[in-house]
């Protein structure tokens, strides 16, 4: 498995360690039998009570586990926040869980319909676990989840059936508060941005706000629901309390709301650019070719994206 | 008419049927041959033992290697003979070979096209042989096709926000780059903002959306004359996004005429004149949109 380079660590640590808390804890460097468990995700707990299980850079389906997702513990149960790219990845993370509590796990919380995030949630199916995600999760679970499957079929070379797109139990139409006993977890469904099914969740007992695929750092931002909206919704979010945050791709915390400042960089700069382009009656084709070009050297992975992100921008804008 | 949306529905029902057929064990890995699944049934189906050349002298067709987002995809067909009276490509087939429906759309075109291209954007699912198959006016089959890898991760075959699509919903734009004047060519685009969605479901939740939604038809005519026509299918990406030639031989009227799939029509006009030709021109957005739905 892949453990964490603790010198790159120690080093985003130090950048946050005024408003963020420095980590408590590491887990899962060693490797203990459990049962059913073969492979025990690496966690760093954030805050109290706050474990993320940390990503590595790469592209869905050669890589399993490239979100940031974890688990809030509260003094009655835990809340699950979101299960990883596979099923292997949501057992990981669940045999983790199982190390560091003995309570048990109430909620799991899709943050966004992404298969990198929810591929995982299998693991976790149980009486007596709800699911919950965005009101626009279950649509949009079955109309991507096949699609999920095939690829993860042709990347993966995995057969998977429907059981593996876990559909949300309750959803969230604007705001729904989670109680973990002495720890209420507060999530909004936010209008679409990143994708149509964005959750964000703030945690009072620490002040965190886990923003998963809402804030990227590092890897470049992927735009698969809609760029103005997207700037629309981190501009509304700066107004949060919140002094740490939990980005879905980067670091696994950060300060708030400085780490969003190269996302609305690159955000801003498609939007700005393409727009100009749109004016200027080019086509989409060219529009790849030319758009956003000054980002690259900012961003993982933008070989592999950004071009699908100028697609997004120009069929967007184009109706503006 | 009734004649034709009867054709028109049986094709539809046939591409269903050869779907299914077809399309299930359709994962194309490393060393399949692309053209199994055009060998062993699409060409058959769509245009049975006809003799169709791929000399590529008729026609032409542009897209990438690897779609970057397989929910849109650009191509661009490119006729490769002029449209005279005497000889034009009347019709274009696009397919899709390993998509679940692989006819996108037949185009349809004159001599009054000037030229018998078209950009437009398509939805590919998987590593998938696209192809243009022109007819020319005496009957000859001209075909052209490119193999695209659809690209990994999330990139799904379906759009993003359907419901800014569906609050927009038959709404249309033209536009057009200058032309050198009457009686040349002018290349126009129409852009329809209509969600296409696919109806592919899951099972399980099946029951609580809709079913497939999507342009069936567009139909554009200027003063009269129809310059361009499509039958299209749920292959062509959200907000489908058609750019076409014409040849104004006077200052008039454009005219757009579209149907979806659940019998909503919606229309638009675009004047055409000396300063709408020789200079650039503004989008003509909304006036008559969704006026006749039904």
């Amino acid at each position: 498995m892949h453990y964490v380079n603790f010198s790159i660590l120690s080093k985003i640590f130090v950048s946050n360690v005024y408003l963020c808390l420095l980590p408590l804890l590491l887990y899962g460097s060693q490797i203990v039998a459990q049962n059913n468990c073969t492979t025990i995700a690496e966690l760093i707990e954030i805050d109290t009570g706050i474990y993320v299980r940390p990503g590595q850079h790469g592209m869905g389906f050669e890589v399993d586990n490239i979100a940031n997702v974890g688990f809030i513990v509260g003094e009655k149960c835990v809340a699950v926040i979101d299960t990883g790219g596979s099923y292997e990845e949501g057992q990981a993370l669940s045999c983790a869980l199982k190390q560091v509590t003995q309570k048990p796990v109430c909620y799991v919380i899709n943050t966004h319909v992404h298969p990198d995030h929810m591929l995982g949630n299998l693991a976790f199916k149980q009486e007596g676990i709800i699911f919950v995600g965005h009101a626009k999760l279950p649509r949009a679970m079955a109309i991507l989840g096949p699609t999920y499957l095939q690829r993860a079929s042709e990347y993966a070379g995995r057969a998977l059936s429907e059981k593996h797109i876990v559909l949300p139990d309750q959803v969230v139409e604007d705001q729904m508060e989670l109680d973990l006993g002495g720890r209420t977890l507060v999530l909004t469904a936010q209008p679409t941005a990143h994708t149509e099914t964005d959750l964000s969740i703030y945690d009072q007992a620490t002040n965190t706000l886990w923003l998963a695929d809402l804030l990227f750092m590092e890897h470049i931002p992927v735009v698969a629901g809609s760029l103005d909206g997207w700037l629309r919704v981190i501009e509304h979010l700066k107004a949060s309390p919140a002094e740490c945050v939990v980005p879905g791709h980067g670091p696994v915390h950060a300060q708030w709301p400085d780490s969003a400042t190269n996302m609305l960089r690159y955000l801003t700069t498609l939007q700005t650019e393409t727009r100009a382009w749109i004016a200027d009656g080019g086509d989409i084709q060219g529009a790849q070719e030319h758009i956003g070009i000054s980002e690259s050297k900012h961003w993982k992975l933008f070989d592999n994206l950004h071009k699908r992100n100028v697609i997004s921008a120009y069929t967007e804008i184009e109706w503006e | 008419m009734q004649q034709k949306s009867i054709s028109t529905l049986l094709t539809h029902a046939s591409a269903y049927f050869i779907a299914v057929l077809i399309a299930i064990p359709n994962v194309l890995i490393a060393g399949d041959d692309p053209d199994a699944t055009w060998n062993d049934g699409l060409r058959e189906h769509y245009f049975s033992d006809k003799t169709i050349s791929e000399t590529g002298d008729v026609i032409d067709l542009e897209a990438p290697v690897r779609a970057e987002n397989g929910a849109v995809v650009p191509i661009r067909i490119l006729s490769q003979i002029p449209q005279t009276e005497d000889r034009f490509i009347k019709t274009v087939t696009l397919l899709i070979d390993e998509n679940p429906i692989p006819w996108a759309g037949t185009f349809h075109f004159t001599p009054r096209s000037g030229r018998a291209d078209i950009d437009l954007r398509i939805r590919v699912n998987s590593y998938s042989n696209v192809r243009a198959i022109a007819e020319t006016n005496d009957g000859e089959l001209h075909m052209t096709s490119r193999f695209v890898k659809a690209s990994g991760g999330c990139s799904a075959p379906v759009g993003s926000d359907l419901e800014a699509a569906m609050a927009r919903l038959g709404k249309m734009k033209f536009r057009s780059k200058p032309a050198a004047g009457l009686n040349e060519p002018i290349q126009t685009q129409l852009a329809i903002s209509h969600p296409n969605v696919t109806g592919m479901q899951m099972d399980q939740v099946t029951m609580l959306y809709a079913p497939a939604h999507f342009v069936k038809e567009v139909k554009v005519s200027f003063e009269g004359d129809l310059i361009f026509s499509a039958e299209t299918d749920i292959s062509i990406s959200e907000n489908p996004n058609f750019k076409f030639f014409f040849v104004p031989q006077q200052e008039g009227e454009l005219i757009a005429e579209v149907t979806d799939s659940n019998g909503l029509q919606f229309s638009q006009v675009y004047k055409v004149g000396p300063d709408s030709i020789l200079d650039r021109i503004a989008d003509q957005v909304e006036q008559d949109a969704g006026k006749d739905k039904i």
